[in-house]
């Protein structure tokens, strides 16, 4: 099949490729980010993830129509801030489900997926009352759109290489926060023996609301980058749900390593195989492989070695 | 507006005592408003009809994913049942629907179709919109005998008698098309590219047909995604590579916002058509959620773009705009809604009754001068004769019509050599 092609654009055609396989590398790490917190640390099924990452999206629409009427200078600059809102929003957002309805559920960790996608129907209908049924279009300011031409076959997407930027600033973020701060060493410790613990003096239930909340708010900042590559609209979390369970329990819950070694093969694997099937089978075969692996290792690439 | 009868509505004396006696020679013409039969005799199935009022169905989902695509065909069916009403009505009874939610639930529309065709006894339902739903609930209307009149473009291979379908099977929406861009943008080499379900397939494979057999042109690639795909970048490249004249797209959903942006990331600036993007899945509605700007430059084949220059079309659109705000658009499907209670209305006044049975008999040949889309007539296959416009999409989102058939397509919902 590479017969027709010149060296010169089977050269482009792979880097091409491999930018967009980190691409949805980035894409996967930062919608898998904020889940990965909530179960794997904390081990609530979230459900209405996608519905926190929509809600970041709405946020985004929002500021943009504000910055867009009452401060047109400084558009240019409204989308850091809308990601700022968003994080706020969901966070908040976050909290309070944490309080009404996720604390009351730890010792059952199965009712909480039912709870939490009773609570993504929920949001999924407020969105729908509030900003009506049809998607809104997100505009984004200049200086995201379009791309950098390297040589005439290669065009790196500059909202692709913001994605990219962004992921990387958040899970290092992520990674000093549950590794190298106090605050991390109370998460973990609350996760290993909750009773030990709070036995400690850890109040156990703000480490809890806070952490959830920081799931959410990333999930609001990941959906808010995500206008600049999919739509937003009162269903749209549906469509990554699926792909950020995926990427968790393929990782292995509880490691935030592990999420991001799974991000990394998916889209690898899914990447280079739509190039050579079409998107439907590719995305069969991933599914198979991870599957595959699954059956082999059930808990995931990577796994806690912690006596139970 | 007004459909082929003339309408009578003097009300002096003497115009009474002559239709009374033109009454008695010919009681199966329908006098519009000015005669207004008795319930028994326009209803001899016991529908939902009295002396002044007849109950009709409105089944679209106003939740769950669907709610995006179907609430503009709510809205048009809506806004025809009250122009219909405040021009008096059909055979002088004014309609009122009864409104159930599919919920973007195949069973669920099933089941709320029994429900208004069972418990409710209306005279016809305008309602759904994916295939899935409208195979949901086929059986349902052939058990009951119901009318169903659908409004959404499709793939065709289908002709039950309990359905008018008021939007375009693929043959007339995809040729014309595909016509147009070997003809006046000199295309030899296609590549499709579709959502992955029926309605793409089937689609693409008539496409593809048309490409290699009629126009003696290449498919360089034919290519699904699943429904609700958002990463598009591997396509792109591909498209890139490949370097088609013409992409066909038949993307749908919350994909076309990701595919289109992407693309308008990915350096392709659709206005250089380099390659040429033709779609038969965005209307003006979509292009909300995509930004115009992201879509500028793309071509679509379809029978109805809001900014249509005829006089019916600038009426609806008015109309439209009134009730339901200025910001609102109006898409190929939304307008097709709008035929639905339109066409219903003259074949029940074509046959003088609301019995589903005598209304079928009687809508072959029902013409509507006053669409919006201009003239339709509907087909013995049940299917509308439509004409095919190409338009071009620009940032604010509306489509310039830039070509339009001459003559009106027949509907051919099982077209041989096609298959």
């Amino acid at each position: 099949m590479f017969a027709d092609y010149s060296s010169s654009e089977l050269v482009a055609i792979f880097a091409m490729q491999g930018f967009a396989g980190l691409s949805l590398f980035s894409i996967f790490v930062l919608m898998a980010l904020g889940l990965a917190i909530i179960f794997g640390q904390m081990g609530v099924i979230n459900m209405a993830h996608g519905e926190f990452m929509i809600l970041g999206a709405y946020m985004t629409y929002l500021t943009s129509h504000v910055f867009e009427s009452l401060m047109p200078g400084l558009y240019g600059a409204y989308f850091i801030v809308a990601m700022m809102v968003a994080f706020l929003a969901a966070g908040a957002l976050g909290a309070f489900v944490e309080w009404a309805l996720i604390r009351r559920l730890y010792h059952r960790p199965l009712d909480t997926l039912l709870a939490t996608w009773g609570l993504s129907l929920i949001l999924q209908q407020c969105y729908r009352s509030i900003f009506g049924a049809r998607e809104v279009g997100v505009s984004l300011p200049d200086w995201l759109m379009g791309s950098v031409a390297i040589t005439d076959m290669i065009e790196v997407p500059i909202n692709g290489l913001f994605v990219m930027i962004l992921t990387l600033l958040i899970a290092a973020g992520v990674y000093y926060l549950m590794y190298r701060s106090n605050w991390g060493g109370q998460v973990r410790a609350v996760v290993q023996n909750r009773p030990m613990a709070g036995a400690v003096g850890i109040n156990t239930e703000r480490v809890d609301r806070a952490t959830f909340a920081l799931g959410c708010g990333i999930a609001g900042v990941a959906g808010s980058a995500f206008t600049m590559i999919g739509s937003t609209g009162p269903t749209s979390g549906q469509l990554y749900i699926v792909d950020t369970f995926l990427v968790v329990v393929f990782g292995g819950a509880a490691s935030l390593l592990g999420t991001i070694a799974s991000a990394f093969t998916i889209s690898q694997a899914q990447s280079t195989m739509e190039f050579f099937l079409s998107g439907s089978m590719a995305k069969v075969l991933t599914l198979l492989v991870v599957v595959g692996i699954l059956m082999l290792r059930p808990q995931g690439l990577f796994s806690l070695k912690i006596r139970r | 507006m007004r459909m082929r009868d003339k309408k009578a509505t003097t009300h002096s004396p003497l115009r009474r005592r002559l239709l009374k006696g033109f009454l008695a020679l010919q009681a199966a013409v329908v006098l519009g408003n000015a005669s207004i039969a008795s319930a028994e005799e326009v209803n001899t199935t016991g529908l939902a009809v009295t002396e002044d009022t007849v109950k009709v169905g409105i089944l679209h989902s106003i939740t769950g994913t669907m709610a995006i695509s179907e609430t503009g065909s709510v809205q048009a069916e809506k806004l025809a049942i009250d122009q219909i009403n405040a021009m008096g009505g059909v055979l002088g009874r004014q309609i009122e629907y009864i409104q159930e939610d599919g919920a973007s639930d195949w069973p669920t529309f099933a089941e709320k179709s029994r429900k208004l065709l069972v418990n409710d006894k209306v005279a016809a339902v305008f309602g759904c919109w994916t295939s899935a739903s409208r195979k949901a609930v086929l059986p349902v209307f052939e058990q009951y005998n119901g009318m169903l009149y659908y409004p959404t473009f499709y793939e065709g291979l289908e002709e039950s008698p309990n359905v008018i379908y008021t939007g375009q099977e693929a043959t007339q929406q995809i040729l014309e098309g595909l016509d147009w861009a070997s003809r006046e943008k000199g295309a030899k080499t296609f590549y499709l590219l579709g959502s992955d379900y029926i309605w793409p397939r089937t689609s693409n494979k008539i496409a593809r047909k048309h490409i290699e057999n009629k126009l003696g042109a290449k498919v360089l690639g034919e290519e699904y995604y699943p429904l609700g795909h958002t990463q598009f970048n591997s396509v792109i490249n591909k498209i890139k590579l490949r370097k088609p004249d013409v992409v066909f797209i038949s993307v749908v959903g919350g994909s076309n916002v990701a595919f289109y942006k992407q693309l308008k990331a990915a350096g392709i600036d659709m206005t250089q058509e380099k390659p040429l993007f033709v779609t038969i899945s965005v209307t003006e509605d979509e292009i909300l959620g995509i930004g115009g700007e992201n879509i500028d430059g793309i071509y679509a084949s379809m029978k109805y773009f809001q900014s249509l220059p005829n006089d019916n079309n600038q009426a609806f659109v008015k109309a439209f705009k009134e009730k339901y705000g200025d910001d609102i658009v109006i898409g190929d499907v939304t307008q097709a809604a709008y035929l639905g209670p339109w066409l219903w209305k003259a074949a029940v006044e074509k046959a003088g009754s609301f019995d589903i049975d005598k209304v079928r008999a009687a809508s072959p040949g029902i013409e509507l001068t006053t669409a919006p889309e201009g003239y339709v007539r509907i087909h013995e296959n049940h299917h509308l004769w439509s004409k095919t416009r190409i338009g071009k999409a620009h940032t604010d989102g509306q489509y310039e019509v830039v070509y339009e058939s001459s003559d009106l397509i027949e509907p051919n919902p099982f077209p041989e050599g096609y298959q």
